[in-house]
C-alpha cells in the first residue's frame, strides 16, 4: 500500500489544524476553530457581552474555557469605571464563572502566570495583545467584543489560514539589548502592517536564549507588526517555566509544536550581535532607530508600565541601571508592575526597593497610564517608556511626545534626564 | 446603534483621511468608558477636529494603507456606524479591524487606488464590494469579499447573525420536538467552510 508523504507545515498550520479537526490546512482557506480559551477583561468583556448575550438569550458554551481578568478600569477612578467593573464583578458572580483574576494585574501577563495557556492550544482574546499567548506555543489572538460574543454563544471562530513569515534571529543579544530592541528593530524594517494579519514565527539561537517573559515580551508586540499571531516554538525554557505555574507534566509539551523543515514560508534573517538599543519616536511603533538618533532628547517622564514592560525581567532590568543611584532631578520615573506576582518577587529580591530608592513611584498593577485608561499624562510632557504604543494622544494628551524603548533603556534615560544608550551606563 | 448599513444612498461624499489611521484617534482611550454615542462625539478629534460633528449619513471614509493599526477595541469601526458612514474604501486594512468592521455592520473596501479619491468628491459603491466609481466615471477596483462577511454586513453584523441563527435553531427544535419524542441537536454554522477569497 502507498502513503502518501504528508506535506510540511509550519507551527500555525499544525495549530489551526488541530482546532478546526483536521489533518492539514493551507494558508489562504477559511476554516472553523474550536477555541479552548477566551480570555476578556472589564472592559472588552462584561459590560459589551452581557447586554448581548440577554438580546440573544444565550449562554456561554463552556464556562471553564472562560477567563476573566479585571485590569483595564482598576482601581477605580470615578463613576464611569466604578460602573464597568461593577458590571464585571456582579456579572461573574451571576454566571459563577470559575476563572477571575480582579486587580492581580494585566490579562496577557496574568493568564499565563495561572497556567492557563499551554502548547498546543487555539486561544483568543479580548484584546490585541493576546499574541502574547503565542509565546508559549499557543496559537492565540485579539478579536473584538462582538466577534468575542460569537465565541462566547458557539465556542468556534473562523480563520482564514496565514502565510508564515519566520523572524529567524542568529547569534546573541549583547549585554542591555533586548526582546524590545529586536521587536523595535522590526516594527521600524517591517512598518505597523508588514505583519499583514500573517503568522510570525520567532526563531533563532538569539530567540532560544531568551527567557519565557521575554520571548513574551516578543509575542506581545507582534500586534505592533500587524500580524494575527507571533509564535515561537515551545522548548524546555517554556515547559520549565510552565511547571512554576503549576501546570501538569504532561501539558507543559506539545511534541507537534514546531515547523517542518521545507515548509512553505517566508524568512527574514537577522544578526542578534550586533543589535543596538532601539527606540521609537513619536507617533508610532514603526518610527524606530538606534538608541544614539535620539540621545540627548529631554525627557519629564520615564514610565515602565504594561504587559509589554513591567514584568519581572523588565523590573529587574531597570534596577540593574538604578542600583545605587537617583534618577535625574526633574524627571519623573512611574512604575507598574504587570502582574501582582511579579510585584511581590521583586519585592522578595529586592528589585522594587532599588526602583523605589532610585525615586520611583509605585502605581498600581494594572494597564494604568498605557492607553490612557488609568492615569493620563500631562499635556506637552516627553515620556520615555516600557510600553508597546505611542499614538498620537494615546497615553491621554495628544501633546505628549512617547518615546518607546526598553526598560534599560528607559531607567538609562531616568538616570541622565536625556535618553541614554543604557550600555553606557551598565556596570 | 444603527444596523442597517448605510450605503442606501447613491452618492457618497468623499473624506479624505491619509495613511496610518490607528484605533486611538478613531476611539480615543479617554472616551472608552462612555457609550458609542459619546464616543463617536470623539471620533479623529486630534487628526480631523470637525469630522465628527460635520460627517453626514451616507458619507464614505477614505484613507491609504493601514487604516484600523492598533487596538482590538471595535468601537472604533462602531464609531463610524454611528456617525452614518457607509464605508470606509482605504489601501490596506489592519486585519483585527478588518474582522471588528464587518463583526459590527460597517463595510470596508480594499482599494489600492484609495488614495487618488479626493476630498468632497462624490463617488458610488456598486452595492457587491466589487468597486468604487469616482465622480468622473473611473472605476477602482477593489479586493474580493468572502460571500459569508457581505452577508453578514448585510444582516447590519454579527449580532443579527447570530440571532437569526439561533431562531432558526429553535425553530427547527421546537419543530423536531412536535414530530419525535427523541430530540438531536441542529447547528448551522454562521461562518461555513467555504473557500473564498481572503479579507
Amino acid at each position: 500500500m502507498k502513503t502518501l508523504t504528508p506535506m510540511p507545515q509550519t507551527l500555525a498550520q499544525k495549530l489551526i489544524a488541530r482546532a478546526a479537526g483536521r489533518a492539514s490546512v493551507m494558508p489562504g482557506e477559511i476554516v472553523n476553530c474550536k477555541v479552548d480559551l477566551a480570555m476578556f477583561h472589564d472592559s472588552s468583556g462584561p459590560r459589551r457581552l452581557k447586554p448581548m448575550l440577554e438580546e440573544l438569550g444565550a449562554q456561554i458554551w463552556d464556562k471553564s474555557k472562560v477567563v476573566l481578568v479585571m485590569d483595564h478600569y482598576v482601581p477605580e477612578r470615578d463613576d464611569e469605571s466604578r460602573k464597568i467593573v461593577r458590571i464585571a464583578r456582579e456579572w461573574a458572580q451571576e454566571q459563577a464563572l470559575p476563572h477571575v483574576y480582579d486587580s492581580q494585574g494585566i490579562c496577557h501577563v496574568v493568564v499565563p502566570q495561572h497556567g492557563h495557556i499551554r502548547p498546543g492550544m487555539f486561544c483568543v482574546g479580548g484584546d490585541s495583545h493576546s499574541p502574547t499567548g503565542g509565546a508559549f506555543g499557543a496559537y492565540m489572538f485579539g478579536i473584538g467584543s462582538t466577534e468575542m460574543l460569537g465565541v462566547v454563544v458557539t465556542g468556534e471562530i473562523w480563520l482564514r489560514v496565514p502565510h508564515t513569515q519566520q523572524m529567524h534571529w542568529r547569534g546573541h543579544l549583547a549585554k542591555g539589548v533586548t526582546a524590545k530592541d529586536m521587536m523595535l528593530h522590526m516594527t521600524g524594517r517591517f512598518g505597523m502592517n508588514g505583519g499583514q494579519y500573517q503568522a510570525v514565527e520567532f526563531c533563532g539561537s538569539a530567540v532560544r536564549a531568551l527567557s519565557m517573559q521575554e520571548r513574551m515580551t516578543l509575542s506581545n508586540m507582534s500586534a505592533e507588526l500587524g500580524a494575527q499571531v507571533g509564535l515561537i516554538a515551545p522548548d524546555e525554557v517554556t515547559a520549565a517555566w510552565l511547571k512554576t505555574t503549576g501546570v501538569p507534566e504532561a501539558a507543559t509539551e506539545w511534541p507537534d509544536g514546531f515547523t517542518d523543515a521545507g515548509a512553505d514560508l517566508t524568512r527574514h534573517d537577522f544578526d542578534a550581535s550586533t543589535l543596538t538599543p532601539y527606540v521609537a519616536a513619536p507617533h508610532s511603533p514603526a518610527n524606530a532607530h538606534e538608541v544614539a538618533r535620539y540621545s540627548g532628547t529631554r525627557v519629564d517622564v520615564a514610565y515602565i508600565g504594561a504587559c509589554t514592560g513591567a514584568k519581572l525581567d523588565d523590573l529587574r532590568a531597570a534596577a540593574e541601571v538604578l542600583r545605587g543611584q537617583r534618577v535625574a532631578s526633574g524627571v519623573r520615573l512611574m512604575v507598574a508592575p504587570a502582574s501582582l506576582k511579579d510585584q511581590r518577587a521583586a519585592e522578595k529580591e529586592g528589585v522594587l526597593q532599588v526602583l523605589m530608592d532610585a525615586g520611583a513611584e509605585l502605581f498600581p498593577t494594572a494597564c494604568g497610564a498605557c492607553a490612557g485608561y488609568g492615569e493620563t499624562l500631562g499635556d506637552n510632557t516627553t515620556v520615555i517608556s516600557s510600553t508597546a504604543r505611542n499614538f498620537k494622544g494615546r497615553m491621554g494628551s495628544a501633546t505628549a511626545q512617547v518615546y518607546l524603548a526598553s526598560p534599560y533603556t528607559v531607567a538609562a534615560s531616568a538616570l541622565r534626564g536625556v535618553i541614554t544608550d543604557p550600555r553606557e551606563v551598565l556596570q | 446603534m444603527n444596523t442597517e448599513m448605510n450605503t442606501d444612498l447613491t452618492l457618497h461624499r468623499v473624506w479624505q483621511l491619509g495613511a496610518d489611521i490607528d484605533t486611538d484617534v478613531l476611539a480615543p482611550g479617554h472616551a472608552m468608558k462612555y457609550g458609542i454615542a459619546t464616543i463617536a462625539r470623539h471620533c479623529l478629534e486630534s487628526v480631523r477636529p470637525e469630522f465628527a460633528a460635520q460627517v453626514q449619513r451616507g458619507d464614505v471614509v477614505v484613507a491609504g494603507p493601514n487604516f484600523g493599526i492598533g487596538s482590538s477595541r471595535e468601537q472604533a469601526a462602531s464609531v463610524l456606524v454611528e456617525l452614518g458612514v457607509a464605508a470606509v474604501i482605504a489601501a490596506s486594512f489592519s486585519g483585527l479591524y478588518f474582522r471588528n468592521a464587518f463583526n459590527v455592520g460597517l463595510l470596508l473596501l480594499t482599494c489600492a487606488q484609495a488614495e487618488t479619491l479626493q476630498e468632497g468628491e462624490h463617488i458610488v459603491l456598486d452595492g457587491e464590494g466589487r468597486f468604487v466609481q469616482g465622480q468622473d466615471g473611473r472605476r477602482l477596483a477593489c479586493e474580493p469579499i468572502p460571500d459569508f462577511l457581505m452577508q453578514m454586513v448585510r444582516n447590519g453584523g454579527l449580532l443579527p447573525t447570530l440571532r437569526q441563527r439561533l431562531e432558526r435553531e429553535r425553530e427547527l427544535a421546537r419543530e423536531h420536538a412536535a414530530t419525535t419524542s427523541t430530540s438531536t441537536s441542529t447547528s448551522t454554522p454562521i461562518q461555513s467552510s467555504t473557500r473564498s477569497p481572503a479579507p
